[in-house]
């Protein structure tokens, strides 16, 4: 029986070791799982980790890519979220030519509509930038590719935090740190 | 503390001494060369069996560790003899085995340069190694062996691997002692919840049918005991995996014998017809499920786990029990009524009694013809009062070995499960007379497999490691033999094998050998072996087309068992 598919986001907390990027990606090569979109810088903690992944899974699938990737070692914690328990933001940048965008004053409507921002502007090119969700972001795309005035266009991965008041990872490396000195008296 | 100054190779022997080491397989080469050389001052604390292969040191290192408990070590150079490792690292990933591969790497600043007999160990193991670290700096040594040691054999154990930089070794360092017993990111037990408890102890009062899965967790977790007591008190009919076939004696009265693909007909049936399924330290692997949509969907199921990934993996289960099974079955035991359910086990007794007729009786005393597998092992079993180690290689030797061998003592079988590994037998036997020097080993294996790492005979000859290899002799790749003839049309694409004359190639390693034709012989043959002092050879020509049943075939239901073919 074929399950349905969701578009999930994998929030992955690990130490900051070298390799562990592919230890994490591993697990989803191993499943022919494609990754959608990845980000990957420091947390608000310091030595720790984020990574926010994207990805069409099942809800079965997802939940056991999760636990492999909370099963390595240096790995602190993994959760999975659907778009309705998290905040989400991605940004663009959109490198234009400046004589079509001159040209055709539509292009700069297109722009404004967005509520994008323009960020460089020489007579060569003329570069827009915009967050938002993926379909704000395809959607000024597509308008602007249909002026044939796109000379680069770059889309950045998810970034992602939670609704909950805090992050689950405090909670966890609280119980940690009491586990740790419980274990020093014993 | 005072500290001095040393080498970081000489640190890696302080480090291993510390661990408590004192066996190690291995095989120098290059890159490895300065440990080998501080490993020559320590041979009075650290014993080093010099392999023939590293494959071999792999393997040796995993026999080692499933009979002792112990982590096993295995000391190798870089780039091919690292790679040579890998099978071994894999094999001990997929059966949870404590292993330390440490192996040399070209210095630091030639890294990705390909210099010579440089391999990317790190990101070779990652996907088949519980931990992969490359140590750069000597100050890492002390360290990184710690830790090693520390997630090998803590929680679900497994195979750790240290590429070890020839910078790394030769530098020197203000070596101090570490010990690692905590690390933040890795919690090796998982905390049970106390609800758990109560929900299984609940299943199992109410049960009416139960039965229980015992699997190797039960042997790693030590909880052979607790698990007796549970089934013993509730009365609890026991099925066992391959690999935890010693942690129930087999002549218990609840158990039933193994589990899976050939395993016994009333297990196979009965995990159909139970109410309660109880699964202590067994992953579901699909030799035990064959078909998963259908198995055992009338059952409650209750799973007693240390790895929460495990958990709903392939069987969807109604009540987890996370934790170490050596306490989470002692808090269900507690709670659990002492119960009788007479009638139902009473009605495992009609297949045994199928299977004893039209399976067992005609392969452990044929009538006439060739001798089969299942005699021999039942011969030695009974011979060494089911008291010794099983060694098996993989194939049909294997699953005989694991159907007629008897065992009365926990720890006491060594065999490649997940992985399935062909010449993992002749290495980790030797790795198994290291582990537990008061027992004999005897390791059964068919000529295909013994073909497949037949070099360490070598290793036996040098340390006059006492294994006794039974070699069953059917001039086929049998088990895949047997799947061609039921699956593929008899059509035996590549499965006989020429053989060389087995007993010329042990007197040339002087190990003293016998071959068996003849029923009559086999009795005074396998005398001769147990009374012989060290290793002992003892071909045993088997017949040629025999088959392992009954067999769950592949995609079956698990209890749509082949008995007669």
């Amino acid at each position: 029986m074929e399950q349905e598919k969701n578009f999930y986001t994998l929030i992955v907390f690990s130490e900051n070791f070298a390799g562990l990027l592919n230890q994490v990606t591993a697990v989803f090569t191993r499943r022919q799982v494609n990754i959608e979109s990845l980000n990957v810088s420091a947390s608000s903690i310091k030595g720790v980790h984020k990574y926010t992944i994207t990805c069409w899974s099942t809800e079965e699938q997802i939940q056991k890519i999760t636990k492999q990737i909370e099963k390595k070692i240096d790995v602190l914690q993994a959760n999975y979220f659907t778009d309705d328990e998290i905040f989400i933001q991605e940004v663009a940048l959109y490198k234009l030519s400046t004589p079509a965008v001159l040209d055709n004053p539509n292009i700069s409507s297109a722009v404004r509509h967005h509520d994008a921002q323009i960020v460089e502007v020489n007579p060569t090119y003329t570069v827009v930038s915009k967050k938002g969700l993926t379909d704000d972001i395809m959607s000024l795309y597509y308008a602007l590719n249909d002026y044939n005035c796109v000379l680069q266009y770059v889309r950045s991965g998810r970034i992602a935090i939670t609704k909950s008041c805090t992050e689950y990872l405090d909670e966890f490396l609280e119980e940690r740190r009491k586990s740790y000195e419980a274990q020093q008296k014993k | 503390m005072a500290t001095e100054k040393i080498t970081g190779a000489e640190a890696l022997m302080r480090s291993l001494v510390h661990e408590g080491v004192t066996t190690l397989f291995g095989y120098p080469g290059g890159a490895i060369m300065p440990v080998y050389d501080a490993l020559y001052g320590y041979r009075d604390q650290l014993n080093h069996i010099l392999v023939r292969h590293e494959q071999a040191a792999a393997h040796a290192a995993q026999g080692y560790a499933r009979v002792s408990g112990k982590v096993g070590v295995c000391l190798v150079t870089s780039g091919p003899g690292a790679t040579n490792t890998v099978t071994g690292i894999a094999d001990a990933m997929m059966d949870s085995t404590p292993v330390v591969v440490i192996a040399g790497q070209v210095g630091a600043s030639m890294l990705g340069s390909d210099a010579f007999q440089e391999c990317d160990l790190v990101g070779v193991t990652q996907p088949i190694s519980k931990w992969s670290y490359q140590i750069r700096r000597p100050e890492d040594v002390a360290w990184a062996v710690s830790r090693a040691f520390y997630i090998a054999k803590s929680g679900r154990p497994g195979p750790v691997v240290l590429d070890f930089a020839k910078n790394a070794q030769v530098g020197m360092v203000d070596y101090e002692p570490e010990k690692i017993d905590f690390i933040r990111s890795y919690v090796p037990v998982p905390k049970t919840n106390p609800d758990s408890v109560r929900q299984a102890a609940e299943l199992i009062n109410g049960a009416k049918r139960p039965f229980i899965l015992i699997g190797q967790g039960v042997e790693l977790g030590g909880a052979q005991a607790e698990v007796r007591e549970l089934i013993e008190k509730a009365d609890i009919p026991a099925g066992c995996t391959l690999l935890g076939l010693s942690a129930l004696p087999s002549d218990h009265p609840l158990n039933m014998g193994m589990l899976g693909m050939h395993g016994s007909l009333a297990n196979s049936v009965k995990t159909q017809e139970c109410d309660v399924l109880i699964a202590v330290g067994m992953r579901f692997d699909d030799r035990i499920t064959g078909k998963l949509s259908t198995y055992a969907t009338q059952a409650k199921k209750i799973h007693f786990e240390i790895d929460p990934s495990e958990i709903n993996k392939n069987v969807p289960v109604d009540v987890p029990v996370l934790g170490n099974c050596k306490e989470t079955v002692a808090a269900v035991l507690a709670l659990v009524n002492k119960n009788e359910h007479a009638e139902w086990k009473n009605s495992f007794k009609e297949h045994l009694e199928k299977e004893d007729e039209l399976v067992i009786q005609p392969e452990i005393h044929p009538a006439d013809g060739p001798i089969k597998m299942g005699e021999v092992v039942r011969k030695v079993t009974e011979m060494t009062d089911n008291k010794a180690i099983l060694v098996t290689d993989v194939g049909q030797n294997q699953m005989m070995s694991a159907r007629y061998f008897k065992f009365s003592e926990k720890r006491s079988i060594v065999t490649s499960g997940g992985m399935g590994t062909m010449g993992f037998g002749l290495p980790a036997a030797i790795g198994a007379t290291f582990g537990a020097p008061d027992r004999m080993v005897c390791l059964f294996l068919g000529d295909g497999g013994m073909q497949m790492t037949i070099q360490e005979l070598g290793t036996i000859m040098e340390q006059r490691s006492p294994v006794k290899i039974i070699l069953m002799n059917n001039n086929y790749l049998g088990n895949v033999r047997q799947w061609q003839e039921m699956f593929f049309g008899k059509r035996y694409s590549f499965t006989p094998m020429m053989n060389p004359d087995y007993n010329m190639i042990a007197s040339a390693y002087n190990i003293p050998n016998q071959t068996v034709v003849n029923r009559e012989d086999l009795e005074a043959a396998i005398r001769d072996m147990i009374t012989t002092d060290g290793p002992y050879l003892l071909q045993v020509a088997v017949i040629e087309e025999g088959k392992v049943l009954p067999m769950c075939c592949p995609g079956s239901d698990v209890d749509d068992m082949v008995l007669d073919y």
